[in-house]
């Protein structure tokens, strides 16, 4: 428990955590602690001093996010968690959502009361049914317990929690696309300034949370800043659901200290590349990251130690490329991806990408032409961060310029010999 | 003002705009797409990127998106900046991947935006060397080509559908590169501003489909700076010629009145210009004659005395010359009596009351407003359009509070939801304004005038007031009182002048409020303004002639009582442009030119008199009525002619620069500088280049040659400047973007708010139903009501069949058909309207010259 606290009390067998399980394990104690006397301001303050920063990706402290609500703002103020997991590779969300659906709901109603909301939303990827039952099941268990709704816990805060299934879509995870989406409209993005905080959902001052920040929240009230920041390794407080998939030998997911060496993941968690494969690259946290190769493998995982090497620790999840995988191959999937989520609103993301998408299935159907690769740079270079209107173009250019750093000789041997090198048929 | 460095020169801004409009405003040329002066910014496109520099040492700087970026005191941008330029020419090459390139047979080709912003950018070679993404197209109805093929989904279509217009039946659909800008299924588009799609959409995604049965390039065009005939607002247009038909009407920006946007009457209502039902010679006893054989008779017979008639439909000119003809003492206006008392009376509230005629421009920043019998949207079309707008002054406050400047369109839009400002509609029955609406009475004119006067007595105890509507009212008062700019708006259509009355009284008792009352035709205020009796007035034993100007009386009066009135004569003589009932019975028929064929001036229900010039020379003997019934040999003259007899017109004549108006000794041109037909379009005929028609009535030349640059507003034929071949050329025609165009708006007020008035004491009794009997009333409709434009065949479409509607109530007690009147008629049930009344679609031919309201049988059809 005290290592691990988002994940050391889930069951064995996979099954939720019921009310009477999780107030066994601590749980709802932290709601009473803060409920019982603690202002908002000073929840806040403890966040801040936490160094908890965003699990979404973009590792934006917490506290501060939490303190951009105005105080002098109207009501009804909304808290939304987005538990909108989409991005390749990911699947850290689902784990705390199916397996401890009253942590996040706890932490939810923690991040209300920071900031004076009203209601919250948890808007949960349309694919993952099992948490959206799970989570509905103990959003009802909450509200009979007094945990949820008017009055809680006699403290006269009140409180509504509404859960909402996703129609599909990538972009419903980027924190304004999300909103509209939830607005019923098309989950484009929205233009910044106005921050959520002060115009978010339905026009109303909202804060925006990752399933896993709301989850660290109650054990920060319950234990404390100090405790949560001696948890990393690093400057950034808690600990990280790190993930690994690709071909090696244990994919999976666990819950270490902030700042845990890529190495240290690969080779001791993950257990190392599957025999007769050669580690050749990773995408640290997400499809939307830049690759890390053999030189970067002693960095640790936290926002900083990872931007300096070139990439964003991002969800955190690592995908692994072998030495048998065509990197040009994997960089389409994700392009394909990429290219089929874009909303169709800001012209670099909606062209741009459909582009790149038809020059990488060229490329390894043996159609590659030479000016491809300056094409490919040409685009993602077009879809830096400032250029596209959301972040969505940038994070997937991220991939494939790295990949034209890394791996630029894979590529120019795709149009030298006019097909791909791994497909056995040429 | 900020001042603010592009390019490392300094200038002055308005902080308050974004980037892009103050650059455009400085006469740059910063290209944009999703952008629009009426629409504000989305930051879509990313075509208007810059590169912007903390400070003077920072050398790095980052690309942005001028339409996102405030103007914001000491700013440094750099348009010319490497990396901007080229950033901006990726932006169009990822634009052109998937678009067909068809420019050759796109009816936008040559006055597209996507094509001049792609030539302003430089991006001249293809490198996308794979299929191109298509889909299937729509049937949109009569008015537009939908070809999304040609799409770079900049989604102003869908902008201007939904939020700016209100339209629900259009929408953006789909994602990625393969968003689709239609509507759920193929059919009519619903909005009565949909035409402006061909305008707003930067390619050629929708076109104007009546120009494209009769299709000509911009270039190829002849223009002339005109005024819309089809309603009373008088909204600027530019009609387009050529080889004598008329090809097509586009919006001529006027800040004060239309701004971008005309409605699909107006856009669409022109083709009554090629009407096959046009009267094209002289015609006397059934006979084709000369010219002269036709005046040699007309001069025969005005000077045996004649009555004339003049129209609410034909210019200050065409009435004065008829005025002229017959003598101040013979000349009525073409209406009847109930028809001219109306005007009278909205007039005489305009001149001696204290409350002034708004502006569309004006409206659109009112913030409270109350509607009294009128359907806006089906009277005065774009006046709507402003109101959709007015209602948005509290979210735009709203969002000024958080800082969000009023063109961050979908962060203002965000944060005012559903924040309106209050709009009262009172009417017969629903109108297209209702879905804005705080609150909505429905009522017979008797109820809605004891309505108004209540309101009236809420907000000033002096005014008298109906009990019933005391609660109403009180709310109604109280929003109008708590308002900056409130706005009353009634007019003639429900045919009451209590309803009029009480408008007036509200308006009056509200100290700065603004009162807009609406009237049917383009001059019905400038024909009131003549001071004529109506022409049921007019004696019949008196003389042996009657002269009818552009009218047909058979709308203005019941049948029998015109059949009655005309026997009163020995000869009837008619100058007009379409064959109608009364062109059939008259002994001397004159072929006069309609709008795009004649000069004069108009007076919209602001009061605003207009100038609006001949776009083509008709094909003689069809000339001006002014030119058939006098003998002046210009248009100025008849303008100092009238000027002198009628004083209170006199301020007309300076609506637009003489005939003798030069800039640098020379004209301005009708064509485009690169008109390709000068030399071309006659060679079958004669290879010797034709001498251009001459020009007595304007400064304006049928020629390409003149002078090239920028003439005064009222004489700007069409908006084309070097770079900017599209209709986004007016930018450069502005004083500020969206402001005003050099040289102010056109047109002249005649009419001024007084400083005495009384309130109108005389409640209406209320309405009692009767048994067995409704009180028809007329119920305005876009497309039919307007006797010009429904001669267009695609308006003539969208026209609904004639019927009569009633209260589902008392329609229980039908069939399917009824008699009314003599006439068959199918039952509209119709929700909204109250028990006892009956509902006749206004000035549609099957029911020309029912005079409105009045009771009658409707009886079940056995």
């Amino acid at each position: 428990m005290a290592d691990k606290p988002l994940t050391a009390r889930m069951r064995a067998d996979g099954e939720a955590l019921d009310l009477q399980a999780y107030e066994q394990a601590g749980g709802y104690q932290a709601l009473r602690q803060a409920l019982g006397g603690m202002e908002p301001a000073r929840l806040i303050d403890e966040v801040k001093a936490s160094n908890l920063r965003g699990r979404g990706g973009a590792g934006f402290s917490t506290g501060l996010k939490w303190s951009l609500v105005p105080p002098d703002s109207p009501h009804p103020r909304y808290i939304v968690c987005n538990a909108d997991e989409m991005e390749p590779g990911t699947f850290k969300d689902r784990l705390l959502m199916e397996g401890d659906p009253h942590q996040l709901i706890e932490g939810t109603i923690l991040a209300g009361y920071a900031t004076s909301s009203d209601a919250g939303y948890v808007f949960v990827r349309g694919e993952y049914h099992v948490s959206g039952d799970r989570l509905r099941r103990a959003i009802e268990e909450a509200y009979r317990a007094g945990y949820l709704g008017k009055n809680i816990l006699g403290s006269g805060y009140s409180f509504e929690l509404h859960l909402h299934l996703s129609a599909g879509r990538y972009m419903c995870g980027e924190e304004t696309g999300l909103l509209n989406a939830l607005e019923g409209k098309r989950a484009n993005p929205r233009a910044k300034p106005p921050y959520p905080g002060v115009s978010g959902l339905w026009g109303k001052p909202t804060t925006v949370n990752n399933v896993e920040t709301l989850c660290c929240v109650p054990h920060i009230v319950s234990r404390g800043a100090a405790w949560f920041k001696s948890l990393s390794k690093t400057n950034d407080g808690g600990t990280k659901l790190y993930g690994a998939s690709g071909k090696v030998k244990r994919p999976g997911l666990w819950e270490l200290p902030m700042g845990t060496t890529v190495r240290e993941l690969l080779e001791e968690h993950a257990g190392g590349m599957r025999d007769g494969l050669r580690f050749r690259g990773l995408l640290p946290g997400g499809a939307s990251t830049d690759f890390l190769t053999e030189q970067h493998l002693d960095t640790p995982m936290d926002f900083n130690a990872v931007e300096k090497a070139g990439s964003r620790l991002g969800t955190g999840t690592m995908i692994v490329l072998d030495d048998q995988t065509c990197p040009v191959g994997m960089v389409w999937n994700l392009e394909h991806f990429f290219a089929r989520e874009s909303c169709g609103w800001c012209t670099p993301c909606w062209s741009g990408l459909g582009w790149v998408d038809r020059i990488l299935e060229a490329m390894e159907d043996g159609r590659g032409q030479p000016g491809d690769l300056e094409k490919l740079a040409d685009q993602a270079r077009f879809w830096g961060p400032g250029h596209t209107f959301c972040a969505l173009a940038p994070g997937a250019a991220e991939p494939l310029q790295s990949a034209l750093k890394y791996f630029r000789d894979d590529f120019e041997q795709h149009i030298r010999e006019h097909r791909c090198p791994w497909r056995t048929n040429g | 003002m900020a001042k603010v460095f592009v390019d490392n020169r300094a200038y002055e801004v308005d902080p308050g705009q974004n980037l892009l409009h103050a650059c455009l405003g400085l006469g740059m040329n910063l290209p944009y797409f999703c952008w629009h002066p009426a629409m504000g910014s989305v930051g879509a496109c990313r075509q208007c990127a810059v590169k912007q520099f903390k400070d003077e040492q920072d050398s790095h700087g980052r690309i942005v998106m001028a339409c996102m970026t405030p103007a914001a005191e000491g700013t440094r941008i750099s348009i010319l900046d490497e990396e901007a330029v080229s950033f901006r020419r990726s932006v169009i090459e990822g634009l052109m991947l998937n678009h067909p390139h068809d420019c050759p047979v796109c009816d936008e080709g040559g006055e597209c935006h996507l094509q001049d912003m792609t030539v302003m950018t430089g991006h001249d070679y293809r490198r996308y060397a794979f299929e191109k993404r298509t889909f299937e197209n729509q049937y949109l109805g009569p008015f537009l080509n939908h070809e999304m093929n040609r799409c770079i989904q900049c989604y102003r279509c869908v902008r201007f559908y939904r939020e700016y217009a209100g339209g629900s039946d259009f929408n953006a659909f789909s994602l990625r590169n393969i968003v689709y800008f239609g509507r759920e299924r193929e059919g009519v588009l619903e909005n009565e501003f949909a035409g402006n799609l061909a305008e707003v959409c930067p390619t050629g995604v929708f076109t104007d489909a009546t120009a494209k049965r009769h299709y000509t390039r911009k270039w190829d065009l002849e223009f002339s700076p005109s005024i819309c005939v089809h309603c009373g607002l008088g909204c600027n247009v530019s009609p387009a010629e050529r080889y004598g038909t008329l090809r097509r009407i586009v919006n001529r920006y006027n800040a004060d009145i239309n701004g971008y946007f005309l409605c699909d009457r107006g856009r669409f209502g022109y083709e009554f210009v090629n009407s096959p039902r046009r009267i094209r010679e002289p015609r006397l006893c059934g006979q084709t004659v000369s010219r002269e054989e036709a005046l040699n008779r007309l001069h025969e017979l005005a000077a045996g005395g004649a009555i004339g008639i003049g129209s609410p439909r034909a210019s200050l000119e065409s009435n004065f010359a008829l005025r002229a003809l017959v003598g101040a003492g013979r000349f009525y206006a073409g209406i009847g009596a109930r028809h001219s008392a109306l005007l009278r009376l909205a007039l005489e509230i305009l001149h001696r009351g204290p409350a002034r005629t708004p502006s569309l421009r004006e409206i659109e920043s009112c913030d409270a407003v109350f509607i009294l019998g009128e359907d806006v949207t089906n009277v005065a079309p774009r006046m709507a359009l402003s109101l959709r707008q007015a209602i948005r002054q509290p979210g735009m406050a709203l969002a000024a509070q958080f800082k969000i400047p009023a063109w961050m369109d979908h962060a203002v839009r965000e944060v005012a939801q559903d924040l309106r400002a209050p709009l009262f509609i009172a009417s017969l029955a629903a109108t297209r304004l209702d879905d804005i609406a705080a609150r909505t009475f429905r009522a017979a004119p008797a109820g809605l005038a004891r309505l108004g006067f209540t309101v009236a007595h809420a907000l000033d105890g002096r005014a008298p007031a109906a009990a019933e509507w005391s609660a109403d009212a009180a709310e109604i008062a109280q929003a109008l009182k708590s308002a900056k700019r409130p706005l009353i708006i009634s007019g003639a259509s429900t045919g009451s002048t209590e309803v009029i009355e009480a408008a007036a009284n509200v308006a009056w008792a509200l100290p700065g409020a603004a009162l807009a009352l609406l009237v049917p035709e383009c001059n019905s205020v400038g024909l009131s303004l003549m001071n004529a009796p109506p022409f049921d007035q007019a004696p019949d034993a008196e003389t042996d002639t009657l002269i009818v100007l552009e009218n047909n009386l058979y709308r203005r009066a019941p049948a029998g009582m015109v059949d009655r009135f005309l026997a009163g004569f020995r000869h009837v003589v008619v100058c007009d442009h379409l064959e109608n009932a009364l062109t059939g019975q008259a002994e001397l028929v004159l072929p006069a030119a309609t709008f795009a064929e004649s000069d004069g001036t108009l007076v919209n229900s602001e009061g605003r008199a207009q100038r609006f010039f001949q776009t083509f020379v008709p094909a003689a003997p069809i000339v001006e009525s002014w030119r058939w019934l006098g003998d002046w040999p210009s248009l100025d003259d008849v303008l100092a002619a009238m000027a002198a007899a009628l004083p209170q017109l006199a301020p007309a004549v300076s609506a637009a620069p003489p005939a003798t108006f030069r800039v640098h000794n020379q004209r301005i041109p009708r064509e485009p500088h690169r008109s390709s037909g000068r030399t071309a379009m006659l060679a079958q005929i004669t290879v010797h280049e034709p001498k251009p028609p001459a020009d007595p009535d304007s400064a304006l030349a049928f020629s390409m040659e003149g002078y090239p640059g920028e003439p005064p507003p009222p004489l700007i034929p069409f908006f084309w400047t070097p770079a900017w071949n599209s209709y986004q050329a007016v930018n450069k025609f502005q004083e500020e973007i969206a402001g005003p165009l050099r040289g102010g708006s056109a047109g002249v007020r005649l009419i001024e708010p007084g400083a005495g008035y009384g309130f109108f004491a005389d409640l209406p009794a209320p309405f009692e139903p009767r048994q067995g009997e409704w009180l028809l009333v007329p119920r305005d409709h876009i497309f039919g009501s307007e006797e010009l434009s429904r001669e267009a065949p695609g308006i003539a479409k969208l026209a609904p069949e004639p019927y009569v509607g009633l209260n589902p109530q008392d329609a229980a007690g039908f069939g399917p058909e009824v008699e009314v009147a003599g006439r068959r008629l199918p039952v509209a049930p119709q929700p909204d309207l109250p028990q006892g009344v009956a509902a006749i679609p206004a000035g549609f031919a099957a029911f020309e010259g029912w005079d409105l309201p009045q009771w009658s049988r409707i009886s079940r059809i056995p």
